[in-house]
């Protein structure tokens, strides 16, 4: 027995011998890998957010085809499109009009993938994935095998949804909100059969994935920051992605309960959310259960999941509009400060989706009152960063572009949130166009323009290979203009009434004077869904044969630009390297050159720069 | 013909790679390399900002000139008025910001386009100036919230008036119908388990308040300046009845009794008299006409306006606003529903 422990105890001293081995030099030439391990079951951080990155762009062409389609129906109700019925069949799309269950599917899914797949999936499971280990200076993530597997969970969950686009009664279509009865009953809508429980399913192995990743990413930049890398010396980007990690630690598990209760309510009978119901011709047996339930579990995530979504796309831009404007970011300590308050109130407001939904009208004050507060660090985000910009010496590289872009929607779509926060005001306009117009805009433009922000800026990392510049360009104003062109014109549809989720506004009198306003959304809809294809192209090329990229193209101070041009295992070939120096010193004065890195130690007598 | 746009397809791909490989012979051969960002770019990129400024702004104005009057009409009701002049204050207020927001933004990226010979300004930050933009959007936003919270408690508050007349809107996919009390001044009690083909809404038979109850579908009546209590209640999914022009919704949720009330201000009459209305309903008929079809006069609309299954685009009702002479003609010559017990 003692024989036994003293081995034991031998095994366990050699194997923290080889962990600080590892810690010390990265064995990279010496690691054979095989295909599968390098490619597909890989557990390297940079492979892991390059799945990542591909995976959410197949799943946002698909969504944003959706959209042209359900747009087509939209500006054109009633007219035949030869290519709707070779897309959908004679089933959905019978001489080329689009099926009105088919529609509800189209506007379902098309939220779940963008919301799920492209903007958490894909934001965060790429930049995380890509940036923590590289700028907090680390070999690779805590655990590289949780990190493998929350990218298959992603994979698979994803391939379930996709799944659901080809059975017989079609997808689930019952709003990306899923709100029983409707999502619960198959009575009720042809979705709410085997597509909604493929959803429930896919939703629920989402949950695992995220919750994988974003443990990985708290305990990596807690525990694996290179020496002398503070809490206050690290980058904007790791910020926002440790905020946005624990708010989904914290929330995602509500949305995975919200969804197995509405499971059981489905296959097992039980009352949760369902009561007083008669559908189908008969009285259901249940009692006693709420959908308002329901709608309170969602939003405790479906409101953090807004944030999720945003604080990669501003950490990112907060990085990319210093490192361009070749300035510090203004208010370094205010933006980690408004991060956190942001983080912190996004929990206490999800009942400001829910002012009409029979929720007691006290409780709605209460949230309008925590909304409100919540426009406050976000105005402060605003201002710190056209402050950046100000007296700056800006480098319009297409990531400053989009990155630019994403301040304007931020502010756009922001300010009509002030609005929605008011219950009084939300009377009117809730589940109107107005929302569509404002969550389009401040959620979902400004998070897809923080996303090409990063692919742009970070890409040479990634692949080892510049975009094309011109082609860039080209595709901002494109996508800047369209954008604005789909999404503004949807207030003046919410300011006349018109609720969202209808198949067409022409079952009544009442909308037919806004033919043009939604004729004019489906151009630019169009219109910027071919945009995308310069952006594909660009990007798809540019891995195979873009120009080789130099070591830090962008003349950026933070760590990951330090290691050598080669996706080398262990980041770094020799030892880590060590921090000296907050990562925003852009044209500080006195010094040569208009940027100093992070692993050059301070000179004599030379302050911090985010230390005072 | 198929094959015909097969080989163009192939012979345009060719072609671009072709294209492609000059591309790339051309630019081994250039000093700087492509992804450099030039003074010229920068020049570029700052001018085209500050155009897409000036554009940006157009097509805002542009809008608003060509769309706003085709917003709802103002409102109908006594709360709705109110909110009307609250949404207004926030919209003059938020535009403002829009437009001075967007204005620096886009107006330091072009004023302070990179240019190799100039420098930035360190500035790292100014305790000063961040103090004054926490405590100027929190003051504002103080304001908003005091008025919000006054008019939502006074809205949302329960319909108290001794005059009021309770009316029961009932959804179901996909139609609506509305219960009155009759003369007791009293709905009969539910049950959603007597629902049958000839107990639409469920009513429950035992109850002697409910058989005077008054029962329609299609369109609904109400008198100008009485107060109107909606209870709402569905059947099958979540619906939500949506009263644009009243400023009015609420969620009908299975299971429970939601509320809403509101004071009719102007008849269906008058509002057809109204310039605004008149001018809009114009702009309907015009485009009424382009379709061939029969133009229309103003009505009051139930919508359904939360997603409850296919045909939720046309889950509606006609609303009728009556002087209170008409209001009793027409309640006069509505049947009871007379269910009867199933013994």
């Amino acid at each position: 027995m003692a024989t036994k422990t003293k081995t034991k105890t031998k095994v366990e001293i050699e194997h923290l011998v080889h962990h600080e081995h590892v810690q010390d030099h990265a064995h990279d030439d010496d690691h054979e890998e095989s295909f599968v391990s390098k490619y597909i079951f890989s557990q390297d951080h940079k492979m892991i957010s390059r799945q990542f990155l591909i995976t959410a762009i197949i799943m946002a062409v698909i969504a944003m085809t959706m959209s042209v389609i359900f747009r087509l129906q939209l500006a054109w109700p009633g007219e035949k499109f030869a290519f709707i019925n070779a897309l959908l069949g004679d089933k959905w799309g019978k001489d080329g009009i689009l099926d009105p269950n088919m529609y509800l599917a189209l506007v379902t899914i098309h939220g779940t993938i963008m919301v799920f797949f492209v903007l958490t999936g894909g934001l965060s499971g790429t930049f995380s994935n890509l940036l923590i280990p590289y700028q907090v200076g680390a070999r690779d993530m805590a655990s590289g095998f949780l990190n493998m597997l929350s990218y298959w969970f992603f994979f698979v969950s994803t391939s379930v949804m996709l799944v659901s686009l080809f059975i017989q009664d079609g997808p689930a279509s019952s709003g990306w909100t899923i709100y029983p009865p409707l999502s619960a009953l198959p009575e009720a809508i042809p979705g709410s059969k085997l597509g909604m429980t493929l959803w429930l399913v896919s939703m629920a192995i989402f949950v695992v994935s995220s919750l994988l990743g974003s443990l990985n990413y708290i305990i990596t930049i807690l525990n694996l920051r290179a020496k002398g890398m503070t809490m206050t010396r690290l980058p904007l980007t790791i910020w926002a992605f440790f905020v946005t990690a624990i708010l989904g630690v914290l929330s995602f598990p509500v949305l995975f309960s919200a969804v197995l209760l509405l499971i059981f309510d489905r296959s097992f009978n039980t009352s949760f959310y369902l009561s007083d119901i008669y559908i189908g011709g008969r009285p259901l047996d249940n009692v006693g259960g709420s959908p308002v339930l329901f709608e309170h579990l969602f939003w405790f995530l479906g409101h953090p999941e807004v944030y999720i979504v945003l604080l990669p796309a501003l950490g990112i831009t907060s990085e990319v509009i210093s490192t361009s404007s070749r300035k510090p970011i203004f208010g370094y300590r205010a933006m980690i400060g408004s991060i956190l308050a942001i983080g912190f109130l996004s929990f206490i407001v999800w009942g400001h989706h829910m002012f009409m939904t029979g929720m007691n009208p006290f409780l709605g004050s209460v949230f309008v009152f925590t909304t409100l507060l919540i426009a406050i660090p976000s105005a402060v985000k605003a201002f710190n960063y056209i402050t950046t910009m100000w007296k700056g010496n800006i480098q319009f590289t297409p990531a400053m572009l989009f990155s630019i872009g994403l301040v304007s929607s931020f502010i756009t779509g922001g300010v009509t949130g002030i609005i929605l926060a008011d219950s009084t005001l939300d009377i009117n306009v809730h589940d109107t166009y107005f929302v569509v117009a404002h969550f389009h805009i401040v959620m979902g433009l400004s998070a897809i323009f923080g996303m090409f922000a990063g692919i742009y800026h970070w890409f040479p990392k990634m692949f080892l290979r510049m975009m094309n510049k011109k082609l860039g360009y080209v595709h901002f104003w494109l996508t800047i203009v369209s954008a604005y062109g789909v999404f503004f014109p949807m207030h003046f549809l919410g300011l006349a009434g018109v609720p969202r989720r209808y198949y067409t506004n022409s079952a009544f009198p009442m909308f037919d004077n806004l033919v043009d306003v939604n004729e004019i959304v489906t151009y630019f809809a169009i219109f910027g869904a071919i945009a995308q294809a310069i952006f594909l192209f660009n990007f798809f090329y540019s891995i195979f044969r873009g120009e080789k990229a130099p070591k830090n193209p962008w003349k950026s101070n933070t760590l990951e630009w330090t290691t050598p041009m080669a996706n080398i295992h262990g980041n770094w070939p020799g030892a880590l390297p060590v921090v000296h120096r907050w990562p925003y010193d852009y044209s500080k004065p006195g010094n040569e050159s208009d940027f100093i890195p992070q692993t050059v130690p301070l000179k004599e007598g030379e302050l911090d720069g985010g230390s005072h | 013909m198929s094959l015909l746009v097969l080989l163009a397809i192939v012979l345009l791909i060719i072609a671009g790679h072709q294209l492609l490989k000059i591309i790339e012979l051309s630019r081994s051969l250039k000093k700087t390399k492509e992804w450099q960002i030039s003074d010229t770019d920068n020049n570029l990129m700052g001018k085209a900002m500050l155009l897409f400024m000036f554009l940006f702004f157009a097509f805002f104005f542009w809008q608003v000139d060509r769309w706003i009057s085709r917003s709802l009409p103002p409102a109908a009701s006594e709360h709705g008025v109110k909110i009307d002049e609250l949404w207004d204050a926030n919209m003059y207020l938020i535009t403002v910001i829009f437009l001075i927001t967007n204005f620096f933004l886009f107006w330091f990226a072009y004023k302070y386009r990179g240019n190799q010979k100039n420098q930035a300004f360190y500035f790292t930050h100014n305790n000063k100036l961040e103090m004054l933009w926490t405590i100027i959007p929190a003051v504002a936003l103080a304001i908003i919230i005091i008025f919000g919270l006054k008019y939502w408690n006074e809205i949302m508050d329960d319909a108290t008036d001794k005059n009021k007349i309770t009316i029961e809107l009932y959804a179901k996919q996909f139609d609506w119908s509305a219960r009155y009390t009759g003369k007791d001044g009293k709905l009969g009690e539910t049950d959603y388990r007597q629902i049958s083909g000839t107990n639409s809404v469920g009513m429950d038979t035992t109850d002697i308040f409910g058989y005077d109850d008054l029962i329609v579908k299609n369109e609904f009546h109400i008198p100008v300046g009485r107060q109107i209590e909606l209870l709402m209640r569905s059947r099958d999914v979540i619906h939500s009845a949506y009263l644009p022009h009243f400023r009015a919704q609420m969620n009908c949720v299975p299971g429970m009794i939601t509320t809403f009330k509101f004071i009719p201000t102007k008849t269906t009459a008058q509002m057809r008299k109204d310039p605004y209305t008149i001018k809009m309903m114009d702009g309907i008929n015009k485009q009424r006409a382009k379709f061939n079809e029969e133009p229309v006069d103003f009505d009051f609309l139930l919508l359904c306006n939360k997603i409850c299954g296919a045909s939720h685009y046309n889950m509606q009702m006609n609303l009728v606003v009556d002087s209170e002479e008409d209001y009793n003609a027409w309640i006069a010559k509505q049947k009871a529903v007379k269910v009867v017990a199933i013994k």
